[in-house]
């Protein structure tokens, strides 16, 4: 359980780190929390020969609601959105995710853009990230641009980061009135990765239909999945036994599960259609001022 | 002055704080890897990728370069100094480094030397080694099929990979009584292969000095002298030039008694290179190939009245031990004390065979937290009660009290040769039942299930076998398992204790200095208690299966009555009396009729030193080795209940309820800290843990991401009571706890699950309980 050899570098500015990651390409890995890059050097099934650590850079630690958005800065940790007063305000579906991830040693440490920019289809917020329409402010050497969560994951712990990109702010429309999440997932233990876990967010109209939802599951294929029929089927409806068993079976559909270590196949596929009902269930109470 | 009670001794029967936890819980326990030594090597494995292959060559070039490597040893070194292969304890002989072929996965292939263990890391990821794969077996009874490629072909004479037979109980009269059986019930089950998964991994460091001629290993061992004796016979180390220390041990679970192949290289290493060398595994290496436990494949059967008399039990058994048998059993009992599994129940006959059997895994079988193969008894029995109660529509625990041996009926003797020593099993299983509230559990279970909940009351009524053993029955590799105590008490009073036996955390420096006081009268904390030291300990053959208080305690307790009868002679002389006159009352030597005069034991060991009667040594010492005339025989009751999500399997274990019998109890608060770290052991078995293959014999899950090790926000609530049955033989009465709570519990937790899912036809789910496989169920019978 030790790495092999590589050089250190601690930037003080993003501008210093970009400058850095075009140096050395492929090369180099930023490193943030550093919960997902270290075991996998450690374990020797990543080996980059340069480490861009972005710790030390200021002012990448912001969390605020600004332009009807909230924006998260690279370095805010798991344990910064657990404590945060607008999340526990009005995203439900985040703190119930933040809580459910490793334990507080490594929520301390884990930055909610380490977790998306792994690119790991078992993290729980790519899927959170998806049921919320997120975007993502992204800075390289080519300057500034802002992908959405949508077009980010490109195959199992790839994204459209570029080498010479960080990825610099999580960026999310703030929900209207009447709008509530949840995350369910299943574990083998407290704070191991998910056999299953679904993300849902919906927005009630005044007659207390359902406006819009957003479904997000993780840990069911080799990427993060948006549920989209699923969150098709929702749009207009009353949101009764029938809607959300509809969109939990579409949802289910939808999944790409494979028997592993954690949970045979058939089982995680059935969980998906449980657990988005559970997850719409549960959003739905919240967005009508339950629990 | 105040009166000299138990209490402010911290006798027997009281909570004494662990004399231990100051150095642990600060961090300034003293581990393997603590011991840092001027000018050490550190050396690693590398290890086999495949779980069969030849091997054709092994090239070191390219790790030599690296700077800072010193030397990769591999087979052919070892071969030269005749060490590449080592015996087991079960008998059988292990490779220490491969030679011409491997035999499971991260089977130990060369080791790399260097002077940093980041060197040697590097070092280890060039050695380049040509393998050529051979067909895999893992699965045991394929292991068995004719025509099965023959995995030991270094054994001379081994034409399949059958390693042992083993039989005991009555055949014939087991068959008659099944043949004549009014019911019968029967179920193959699988004990999961799991891991003891000790805090700390294996690891030594060797230092052999040329000039003394002296060799100090400090070594993670539960059995020092043992293990000292052993090199001494395989290696040119001897045993008088030899000093094994066991330091600090972080947890052991019977991961610690086999001799791996660490030991012997950093030895080598440090014979040849002549400077200390340091090894230390990884996680994922103790997982992946040192002792391993359990891995038995059994078939079940009783035989019983219709009315639940159980007339006989059958139980055949076929043993996965891996690619070496390394199990870790007496030598005349090739499957420990599996014919235990008769349990707590009055049997008229059972027969019981085991085979065992060679695969491409890694070696082991080691008693984790059992007394050999108790745990494996345990769980078949429990469970197979559970199933004739089923069977005949009767209360498990009806079914239970109607067939307990009864408390008259001891000492019992067990059809299959054990005879126990006490019990009043009934008694223990009230308390339990009271403590639970069976019979309004079964009102509500009844309730749940007319509306469609699942709910299971589960309950096991084991009886354990610990404390080997008699000399006249037991040994391992000869060495009788007998124990030294010896015991110093100083000009002042105080004392120095060691003994031959080892804790790895279950705080023996506070129970053993808890016997002595009781005994001697001198507070314990005046007691110092070493262990570990084979230049000090006295011999003795460690500490595993729960043997530790049963043997070593017995010899701290017949140690210091030794020395009672001195300084009574002592007493005798200062009170100006007869030996006869005086009598060892309220702590202290008294005259007796005349409580005033009286001398303390202090006051006693003074004039030892100081004032000794003519024609009497001086000094207040004494030595003794323990041979138990007999096993002891802990047991309880526990009762789980639990809840399950019908549409996700995943279930809750709403209360847990854990009444012991472990006769005497030196210590309440060490006892129950034993009982809490055995039941979320066996909480882990029953739910989580399994080392897993696939069909090319790799491991599926071998680190702690996925063999997992439950956290205290999975692990339930335990609720504990205590009956008291002293051990007759015992001079203290006390029977051994440590093992107890992982051995009875998990059939406590399957049964649980089964009995919420009986009323579905549901009789038996394998360990460990996944909720997919309960949701597999749910979803077949049409409920998920
Ligand atoms: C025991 C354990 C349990 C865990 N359980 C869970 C769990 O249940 N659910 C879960 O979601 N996660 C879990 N994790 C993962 C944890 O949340 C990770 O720390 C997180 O996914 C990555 O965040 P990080 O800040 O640690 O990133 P790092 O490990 O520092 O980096 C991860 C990857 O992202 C890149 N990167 C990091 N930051 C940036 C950036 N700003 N821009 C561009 N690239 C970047 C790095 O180069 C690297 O490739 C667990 C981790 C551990 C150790």
């Amino acid at each position: 359980m030790i790495p092999p050899s590589f050089e250190y570098h601690a930037p003080g500015s993003l501008a210093d780190a970009i400058g850095l990651l075009k140096q050395h390409g492929d090369e180099a890995k930023i490193l943030s929390g550093g919960h997902s890059l270290v075991p996998l050097m450690k374990m020797r099934f990543a080996a980059p020969a340069h480490i861009v650590d972005i710790n030390d850079i200021p002012g990448l630690d912001y969390l605020k609601e600004e332009g009807g958005h909230l924006r998260i800065g690279a370095l805010v940790r798991e344990a910064d959105l657990e404590a945060s007063a607008v999340i526990a305000a009005k995203f439900p579906l985040i703190l119930d995710a933040t809580k459910l991830i490793a334990d507080p040693q490594v929520r301390n440490r884990a930055t909610i853009a380490g977790n998306l920019a792994h690119g790991d289809p078992a993290n729980d917020h790519p899927a959170v990230m998806l049921a919320l329409d997120a975007e993502l402010v992204i800075e390289g050497s080519g300057g500034e641009r802002v992908v959405p969560i949508t077009k980010f994951f490109v195959d199992t712990f790839e994204t459209a980061l570029a080498s010479d990109e960080v990825l610099k702010e999580v960026r999310i429309p703030i929900p209207p009135a009447k709008s509530g999440g949840a995350y369910f997932k299943l574990e083998r233990r407290v704070g191991d990765f998910a056999i299953v876990g679904v993300a849902a967010q919906v927005s009630l109209d005044g007659a207390g239909n359902i406006q819009s939802a957003g479904i997000g599951l993780t840990n069911v294929g080799p990427m993060p999945i948006k549920a989209e029929a699923a969150e098709a089927s929702l749009a207009g409806k009353a949101p009764n036994d029938a809607t959300l068993q509809q969109a939990g079976q579409l949802a289910a559909d939808a999944s790409k599960p494979v028997t592993d270590n954690r949970a045979p196949e058939d089982y995680k596929r059935a969980m998906v259609k449980e657990l988005t009902i559970r997850a719409l269930r549960r959003a739905v109470s919240r967005a009508e001022g339950g629990n | 002055m105040a009166e000299t009670t138990s209490e402010s001794l911290g006798g027997i029967g009281q909570s004494v704080k662990r004399k231990e936890d100051l150095r642990f819980i600060q961090g300034k326990g003293k581990y393997i890897e603590d011991f840092y030594l001027p000018n050490m090597v550190y050396g690693v494995f590398v290890r086999s990728i495949f779980a069969h292959a030849k091997i054709n060559s092994i090239n070191s070039d390219a790790a030599l370069k690296v700077p800072g490597v010193v030397a990769v040893l591999t087979e052919k070194d070892l071969a030269g100094v005749n060490l590449a292969w080592m015996p087991t304890l079960a008998g059988d002989t292990q490779a220490v480094l491969a030679g011409e072929k491997v035999l499971f996965q991260s089977q130990e292939v060369a080791f790399v030397v260097a002077e940093t263990q980041a060197a040697a890391v590097d070092g280890a990821s060039l050695v380049e080694v040509d393998y050529e794969e051979l067909p895999v077996v893992v699965d045991p009874f394929k292991a068995m099929e004719p025509g099965a490629p023959v995995l030991r072909t270094d054994k001379e004479g081994q034409k399949d990979n059958h390693i042992f037979t083993w039989e005991a109980g009555d055949k014939a009269k087991t068959e008659k009584a099944f043949q004549d059986a009014e019911v019968t019930v029967s179920q193959k089950t699988h004990y999961p292969r799991c891991h003891p998964a000790p805090l700390e991994t294996c690891g030594c460091v060797v230092d052999h000095n040329a000039f003394t001629g002296r060799t100090d290993i400090f070594m993670t061992s539960q059995a020092p002298h043992a293990h000292r004796t052993i090199f001494a016979l395989i290696s040119p180390f001897k045993e008088h030039t030899t000093r094994i220390v066991a330091p600090d041990i972080g947890g052991g679970f019977g991961n610690k008694v086999p001799v791996y192949p660490g030991y012997v290289l950093s030895a080598v290493a440090s014979l040849v290179l002549g400077r200390p060398c340091k090894w230390i595994e990884t996680r994922s290496e103790n997982i992946q190939s040192t002792g391993f436990a359990r891995d038995y494949h059994s078939e079940i059967e009783l035989a019983a009245t219709k009315d639940g008399k159980i007339t006989a039990l059958r139980v055949k058994t076929t043993a996965d031990h891996g690619a070496f048998d390394a199990q870790a059993s007496p030598s005349k009992w090739p499957a420990g004390l599996f014919s235990i599994c008769t349990g707590s129940y009055d049997i008229a006959d059972a027969h019981v065979q085991v085979d065992a059997v060679y695969t491409n895994k890694a070696p082991g079988g080691v008693a984790y937290r059992c007394s050999f193969r108790v745990t494996e008894a345990v769980y078949i029995m429990e469970r197979a009660v559970d199933l004739l109660a089923v069977k005949l529509n009767m209360d498990p625990v009806q079914l239970r009290k109607k067939n307990f041996i009864k408390p008259e009926q001891f000492p019992y003797k067990s059809t299959t040769g054990w005879e126990y020593d006490s019990g009043d099993y009934e008694k223990t299983m009230n308390v339990a039942l009271e403590a639970v509230g069976y019979d309004q559990l079964r009102k509500e279970q009844a309730e749940k299930r007319s509306r469609g909940e699942l709910m299971g009351i589960g309950i096991s009524s084991f009886t354990e076998i610990v404390g080997a053993g008699p000399r006249k029955q037991f040994d391992i590799l000869g060495l009788s398992m007998n124990d030294g105590a010896e015991i110093r008490v100083h000009p002042t009073g105080t004392v120095m204790a060691r003994f031959g036996v080892k804790s790895q955390g279950q705080g023996h420096e506070t129970t053993f200095a808890q016997i002595l006081a009781e005994e001697l009268g001198i507070p314990e904390a005046d007691i110092i208690v070493e262990e570990g030291d084979t230049d000090t300990a006295p011999y003795g053959l460690g500490t595993y299966g729960s043997r530790s208080t049963p043997v070593a305690g017995a010899a701290a307790a017949i140690a210091a009555r030794k020395i009672r009868d001195k300084a009574q002679k002592i007493a005798a002389h200062m009170l100006e009396v007869s030996e006869a006159d005086i009598e060892w009352k309220d702590y202290k030597f008294q005259v007796k009729g005349v409580p005033g005069k009286a001398k303390t034991m202090a006051e006693v060991a003074f004039a030892a030193y100081t004032a000794i009667p003519d024609g009497m040594e001086a000094g207040l010492e004494a030595v003794t080795y323990y041979d138990p005339p007999n096993f002891t025989f802990p047991y309880g009751t526990y009762i789980c209940v639990v809840d399950i999500d019908s549409k996700t399997g995943e279930y809750k274990i709403r209360k847990f309820v854990a009444v012991d019998d472990c006769g005497i109890v030196i210590n309440p608060m060490i006892v129950e800290g034993q009982i809490h770290g055995g039941l979320t052991e066996g909480f882990a078995i029953a739910t989580m843990q399994e080392i897993r293959f696939d069909e090319g014999g790799n491991i599926l899950n071998g680190n702690f991401m996925d063999y997992m090790l439950p956290t205290a926000v999975d692990t339930p609530h335990w609720d504990l009571d205590r009956t008291v049955t002293p051990c007759p033989h015992h001079p203290i009465g006390a029977k051994g706890i440590g093992e107890s709570a992982n051995v009875g519990s998990p059939p406590a937790i399957v049964n649980a699950i089964v009995d919420a899912l009986s009323h579905l036809g549901v009789t038996n789910i394998e360990m460990p309980v996944s909720p997919w496989k309960i949701w597999r169920i749910l979803h077949e019978k049409g409920v998920a």
